[in-house]
């Protein structure tokens, strides 16, 4: 989450402003990925036994698997033998409380405009705060408490509710699932773990705030949250990274489980460092994104606005296992620069009567590469299934692309299925037209997105719908890329 | 006041506009006539600002502000409005929400405050009544499914709303029927104001039945060839443009 002041002045200086370095005393474990580096990850987080068990099962895995070469982006090989897989700031003392929190790590926060102290937050959002490798601090955890929900850092959560962390870890996403999956299965170091008890309805947003600092180093942050019967939940991601000329690779896992009646809402702000105008460094996001709506009448909902990242590799899924249970996403895909995007969803139906809503919006600038790839799957048995798609793509000048590439695969006579496509490109005569009337191309511009995404606006919380308008012009960098 | 002294433009290196002059002093109504192919259309755009006219000589002042030499966003906060022929389409963007941007920018460049929302609305409810609209289209996308004669009515209707120094209308009256003409006659009517210059470009006279000008001026071949008052737009209603074409100097064929 970006704080509104924040933006303003990005939107002054019109470039990448949370690409700062803060310094501060690392404790890392050396470059590359072996049963080794595993081990002594769990070691650090003083990890149980079938956790350990998990991670090199998952890591064995990974030995057998392949990247995949499906995506429509392209980058160098990855090595990943180069990449540091642990790395935490030094705690000058044992964090009890949000006052213990290292001031400069606070600091840094500040600059984010992420406060951590309590009494500065918005109100009404309580946020987890992952630096590097590990949960910083968590703020509004006893207010949440008290009515029975769990919020915590995902490491704190195994040590807490391990029950709950057994029973519902890899169930979305098992770790044999994809590549990137089986990687962070191996060596994720934290995250956020959310617990809504039966009939609760969370009060607040809950909020995670994730930040590399560390050079050379991945991020593999693992989220789980669980709705239970009849709970309803509204949880909210923001990212950023300083300015660093290697990419750096952040291979996230987010599995969302809805009982029966429980709602799951998802939103991202996605605004890792994008690599500069020549297209040198940048964060690759290959992240699985993945919801489960388990119970009957459930719901999951995702809402992402992806501006940053060299290369974004995404697909938040659901799948419609209980009867009556709704699926939905929508996005606002950015890229520019050199930026590719390759991000859409999957809607597996598979109880009767579900219901799946895709509305993606791409928009394309200088030399980016957008694609939309869906998949919708009517299961046999999956009766009475229904999905609206809608797939719009903006082209802002001559040297962007945009690509889309739908997948439908009905195997159940009931199904009703739509799907909208449509491309356009923001042209003279329109940025001409609103000259006359006294608007600057830029402003046109960014008028013209608004409006092309505002259907995906509408679903974000309040006062993050504002936030992304801005960021969005804010990464088109809109000086030089119309015409 | 508007003043264009010995005005040349080139679209694409063909010499369109061959030296325009003409002043226009606030209060006044100036139409201009002229057959296809004139150069009518490019005065209005080249006075807009656009890019592929090229002017190759002469100047174009307002209030003795070099306006040629002013970005085209530059030239309406300096309150030049041009309606034009063929109004563009931007779906997903209000005309609410457009013409409040507008209005906003040039508040801006005059150092005025935002206009109040609740301000906004009542000034566009007010505008639409003086021009019998009903303000409902407001909601809807900027000129999106709009018919031709809804978008010449919006480019009324925006004008009422920005209240500029110089109205050029291109062509408003086009493909209009005549309920659609006469609303945006009685809207040019009721712009119509001492502080204000007025161009009005137009091919046919029956606008004019509406508009009462004060100055008909007549181009042909990129010149203004006869300058007259009203009665010269119903003569050349009468008898076509023919009689001009006779009448005018042939200057061209000593140039070449």
């Amino acid at each position: 989450m970006v704080s509104k002041s924040v933006l303003q002045e990005q939107m002054a200086n019109q470039e990448y402003k949370y690409g700062f370095v803060t310094d501060l005393d690392m404790e890392m474990v050396p470059k590359g990925l072996n049963e080794d580096v595993v081990r002594l990850i769990s070691r650090k987080k003083n990890e149980p036994e079938w956790m350990l068990d998990w991670r090199l099962r998952a890591f064995r895995h990974w030995l057998t698997m392949r990247e995949p070469k499906w995506s429509n982006v392209h980058y160098p090989p990855i090595d990943y033998q180069d990449i540091i897989y642990y790395a935490a700031p030094k705690p000058k003392k044992p964090v009890k409380s949000l006052d213990d929190v290292d001031p400069e790590i606070r600091a840094m926060y500040a600059k984010l405009g992420i406060p951590l102290m309590e009494q500065e937050r918005l109100a009404g959002v309580a946020v987890d705060a992952v630096l590097d490798s590990v949960s910083v601090a968590t703020t509004f955890k006893d207010k949440l408490a008290e009515l029975g929900i769990i919020f915590c850092s995902f490491s704190e959560a195994v040590q807490e509710h391990p029950d709950l962390v057994r029973k519902y870890l890899g169930t979305v996403v098992p770790f044999n699932d994809n590549f990137f999956a089986g990687l962070n299965s191996a060596v994720f170091s934290d995250g956020s773990f959310a617990y809504v008890p039966a009939g609760v309805r969370c009060p607040m947003e809950l909020s995670t705030y994730f930040r590399i600092n560390a050079q050379d180093t991945g991020q593999f942050e693992r989220t789980l949250i669980i709705a239970d019967e009849g709970a309803y939940v509204s949880y909210l991601e923001g990212c950023t990274a300083p300015i660093r000329d290697t990419n750096q690779l952040h291979a996230a896992v987010v599995e969302l489980i809805a009982l029966d009646n429980a709602e799951i809402k998802y939103s991202t702000i996605q605004n890792w460092y994008p690599g500069d105008k020549q297209g040198k460094g940048g964060i690759y996001n290959f992240v699985t994104k993945r919801g489960k709506a388990l119970g009957v009448n459930s719901k999951v909902s995702w809402t992402q606005v992806e501006t940053g990242s060299a290369i974004t590799w995404k697909y938040p899924s659901c799948i419609l296992q209980g009867d009556n249970s709704q699926g939905e996403f929508y996005s606002v895909a950015v890229v520019n620069n050199y930026q590719q995007a390759d991000t859409g969803t999957k809607m597996l139906h598979i109880g009767k009567n579900t219901r799946s809503t895709i509305i993606s919006k791409g928009i394309s600038a200088g030399y980016g590469r957008n694609t939309y790839r869906g998949r919708v799957q009517i299961h046999k048995g999956a009766t009475n299934a229904r999905n609206y798609s809608q797939c719009d793509s903006l082209l802002i000048g001559s040297t962007c692309a945009a690509f889309t590439f739908p997948d439908i695969q009905v195997q159940e006579p009931t199904a009703q299925m739509e799907h909208e496509a449509s491309t356009s490109k923001i042209g003279e005569d329109q940025l001409f037209y609103c000259q006359s009337r006294a608007i600057t191309p830029e402003d046109a511009t960014n008028m013209i997105v608004n409006g092309f995404c505002k259907q995906v606006f509408l679903k974000l919380p309040m006062e993050f719908a504002v936030e992304a308008q801005k960021l969005i012009g804010v990464s088109l960098n809109l000086e030089g890329t119309v015409g | 006041m508007l003043e264009i002294k010995n005005l040349h433009v080139k679209v694409a290196g063909k010499e369109i506009l061959k030296g325009i002059d003409l002043s226009i002093n606030p209060g006044e109504v100036h139409a201009i006539m002229g057959p296809n192919g004139s150069g009518k259309t490019t005065l209005a755009q080249v006075l807009a600002g656009r890019l592929a006219y090229e002017v190759t000589g002469g100047s174009v002042r307002l209030d003795g502000k070099d306006l040629l030499a002013m970005k085209p966003e530059d030239r309406a906060r300096e309150g030049v409005f041009i309606a034009f022929q063929y109004p563009v389409e931007i779906p997903g963007v209000s005309n609410a929400y457009f013409l409040k941007a507008a209005l906003n920018a040039i508040r801006k460049y005059r150092g005025l405050e935002e206009i109040d929302a609740m301000d906004f609305v009542s000034l566009v409810q007010d505008k639409a009544k003086l021009l019998g609209l009903d303000e409902t289209f407001m909601k809807r996308g900027l000129n999106e499914g709009f018919s031709g004669g809804e978008k010449k009515k919006n480019e009324v209707f925006q004008m009422a709303v920005l209240e500029p120094k110089v109205c050029i209308l291109d062509e408003t009256d086009s493909g209009l029927d005549i309920d659609a003409l006469r609303l945006v006659a009685n809207g040019i009517n009721v712009m119509r104001s001492p502080k204000r210059s007025m161009l009005v470009v137009t091919h046919y006279q029956r606008l004019l039945d509406y508009v009462a000008p004060d100055f008909v001026h007549v181009l042909v071949d990129g010149r203004i060839v006869k300058s007259g008052d009203a009665d010269l737009a119903r003569n050349l209603e009468k008898h076509g443009y023919g009689w001009i074409v006779e009448e005018a100097p042939r200057t061209q064929a000593a140039t070449t």
